[in-house]
């Protein structure tokens, strides 16, 4: 059963086309890979998909509960409560605020209590406060940041506000997961930490994930299926074996055979 | 002793609540009091109105600029809005109920050109933002002076303006909005504004609509500025449009910054240190704004982020600091 369906997706900036007549399915559980080499559009479909961008033409469609919803041109705030999350390639977190907060405010979306509730501080607000606090201490806790909680994200080392940013998209409490470049600058160690850490979120939250990665050993190694870009195009689609011997990608990554 | 009060922790959160409102009411009834025998005379008595006015002012200015970022130059336009509204009611209804509907009616009046001026200008970032929102302050201004002129006397201003305004009400109104304010900051709703300030694509990324909280925070600080406006004229016996120009909205700005944006105790503190510095430099009037401009620049290139920083006074961040002293005395012996 597909959770989310791309069809014909193009996007132009004046006379480039970023991305053209991209289409790609994700299936309920799945965790996709998309690769290609620089430039080739990948985080341009991200912002697709999110709602950062506005695609010059072409549907998306979101499966969740029995029923079947475009989103295409959405606003991004509008996307997430639907249920796609994300993290950034070059780290978004709230730089200024604890690592707490920053968990809490992606719990927004959920708060039933009105602005006079927050004025006052009405019961439904220390109900929901105290109820937001524990859910948010008991995600960190399961993903072992929750000794940091008090800090500033812009103290936390790297490879943590990576993991932070990871944990903030998953209190938005998503059905699909959207990584961009979740690995990058990370050394081999860390790699190897939040491939991990990726299958295990995948199993324990029941999530879709699609993941945009350079480093192949974690695209290959936990990925079920892969696109590949290049020039805005989808070139192959398959298996992480099938991949590797695609004559077509192996020509985007390393040029053509003279 | 102290540590078992500490160690108490389900209680000590009663107890500094209850020490607050203690704090409170105190203040209320000893000014009131130092009032009564007159050692508090008319003359100081001004200087309170303004420094509680300009309390409201900066605290409600920073909940726009401060915490969610958006840097508005047109806070003495919904000022007047509140001063002009409360004014004109109570020349008509010179009563007690005819004050306190003035500061609401004044306060609604200026949430809803807030909401109208918020909606278009709140796409706009920074500098842009900032200079719609003097235009706005100035077409207000406008309005008061040439074209509503049968009810706002134009250029000339509404003098002979009832007195309600005293300790009292000053008090409940500059604590209430300083409270409620407070509160909505420690709110989602008031975390989702500050999650704006520090990286709009993200918050957006993360479910939080930032029209409309911005559009949230800019009503409600027009709201409160409505309230100062209607202290003001109900204080002052007199406004006119020109009270509340381009200067007026700077003079909160500078407020702000100076006590630190995104710190309300910054801005309570900065605004009785403002009032007092220029109550003291009454006496040399000739040197006066002269003293006034380098005391600024001195304050920003030694703590360009204000006073208070983001932070807020409280006993942990006293307790802190005390023990840096005492930590630093220590190293020395």
């Amino acid at each position: 059963m597909p959770i989310l369906s791309v069809n014909k997706l193009s996007k132009s900036f004046g006379g480039l086309m970023a991305v053209s007549n991209v289409s790609m399915e994700l299936e309920q559980g799945e965790l996709v890979g998309l690769i290609g080499p620089n430039g080739a559009g990948k985080t341009t479909v991200f912002n697709l998909l999110t709602g950062m961008y506005q695609p010059t033409s072409g549907i998306i469609t979101l499966y969740r509960d029995q029923k079947e919803e475009q989103i295409q041109g959405l606003k991004p705030y509008t996307i997430c409560k639907k249920g796609i999350a994300r993290t950034f390639q070059n780290i978004r977190l709230f730089r200024d605020l604890t690592v707490l907060d920053n968990v809490r405010i992606a719990m927004n979306k959920n708060v039933k209590y009105g602005l006079l509730s927050s004025f006052f501080h009405s019961r439904s607000y220390s109900d929901e406060e105290k109820e937001m606090l524990d859910n948010s201490i008991h995600l960190l806790e399961i993903l072992k940041l929750d000794h940091k909680k008090d800090e500033l994200a812009k103290n936390l080392p790297y490879g943590e506000q990576r993991q932070l940013e990871i944990i903030r998209a998953l209190a938005t409490n998503p059905c699909i997961l959207l990584l961009d470049e979740p690995a990058a600058g990370m050394n081999p160690a860390e790699t190897a930490q939040l491939t991990e850490m990726i299958g295990w979120i995948r199993e324990n939250f029941k999530l879709t994930i699609l993941l945009i990665e350079h480093d192949m050993s974690l695209v290959m190694k936990i990925c079920e299926r892969i696109y590949v870009l290049d020039y805005g195009m989808v070139i192959a689609e398959g298996t992480p074996a099938e991949i590797k011997s695609n004559k077509r990608v192996i020509e985007a990554y390393l040029g053509e055979e003279m | 002793m102290v540590k078992n009060i500490v160690n108490a922790s389900g209680n000590s959160k009663w107890l500094s609540l209850a020490g607050k409102w203690i704090t409170l009411l105190l203040t209320l009834v000893i000014v009131q009091v130092l009032i009564s025998a007159n050692i508090i005379n008319d003359y100081i008595f001004s200087t309170l109105v303004t420094i509680g006015v300009n309390i409201i002012l900066a605290v409600s200015l920073n909940l726009i600029t401060g915490f969610t970022g958006q840097f508005s130059l047109g806070h003495a336009g919904f000022m007047s809005i509140g001063a002009y509204t409360c004014a004109i009611i109570t020349l008509r209804y010179s009563t007690v109920f005819g004050f306190v509907g003035g500061v609401i009616a004044g306060a609604v009046f200026a949430a809803i050109v807030g909401f109208f001026v918020g909606l278009p200008t709140l796409r706009l970032k920074g500098d842009y933002l900032a200079i719609a929102t003097i235009g706005m302050a100035e077409i207000i201004k406008i309005l008061f002076r040439n074209v509503l002129e049968d009810i706002t006397n134009g250029a000339a201003g509404l003098s002979e303006i009832p007195q309600f305004n005293n300790w009292i009400w000053l008090f409940v109104f500059t604590a209430g909005t300083v409270i409620l304010i407070s509160n909505f900051i420690k709110s989602s709703h008031g975390r989702a504004c500050i999650s704006i300030r520090e990286d709009e694509i993200a918050a957006e990324a993360m479910g939080i609509s930032s029209t409309k909280y911005k559009v949230i925070a800019f009503v409600t600080g027009a709201f409160f500025a409505g309230i100062a406006g209607a202290l003001y004229s109900s204080y002052f016996y007199y406004i006119s449009p020109d009270l509340f120009g381009f200067q007026k909205s700077i003079d909160i700005l500078v407020i702000v910054v100076l006590g630190g944006m995104g710190s309300i105790s910054g801005s309570i503190i900065s605004a009785i240190l403002l009032a007092l510095i220029s109550t003291y430099l009454q006496s040399f009037p000739e040197l006066k704004m002269i003293i006034y401009g380098v005391l600024l620049v001195v304050i920003m290139l030694f703590r360009p982020q204000g006073i208070m920083g983001s932070k807020e006074l409280s006993l942990s961040l006293l307790k802190k600091w005390t023990e840096g002293i005492k930590g630093r005395n220590g190293g020395a012996a």
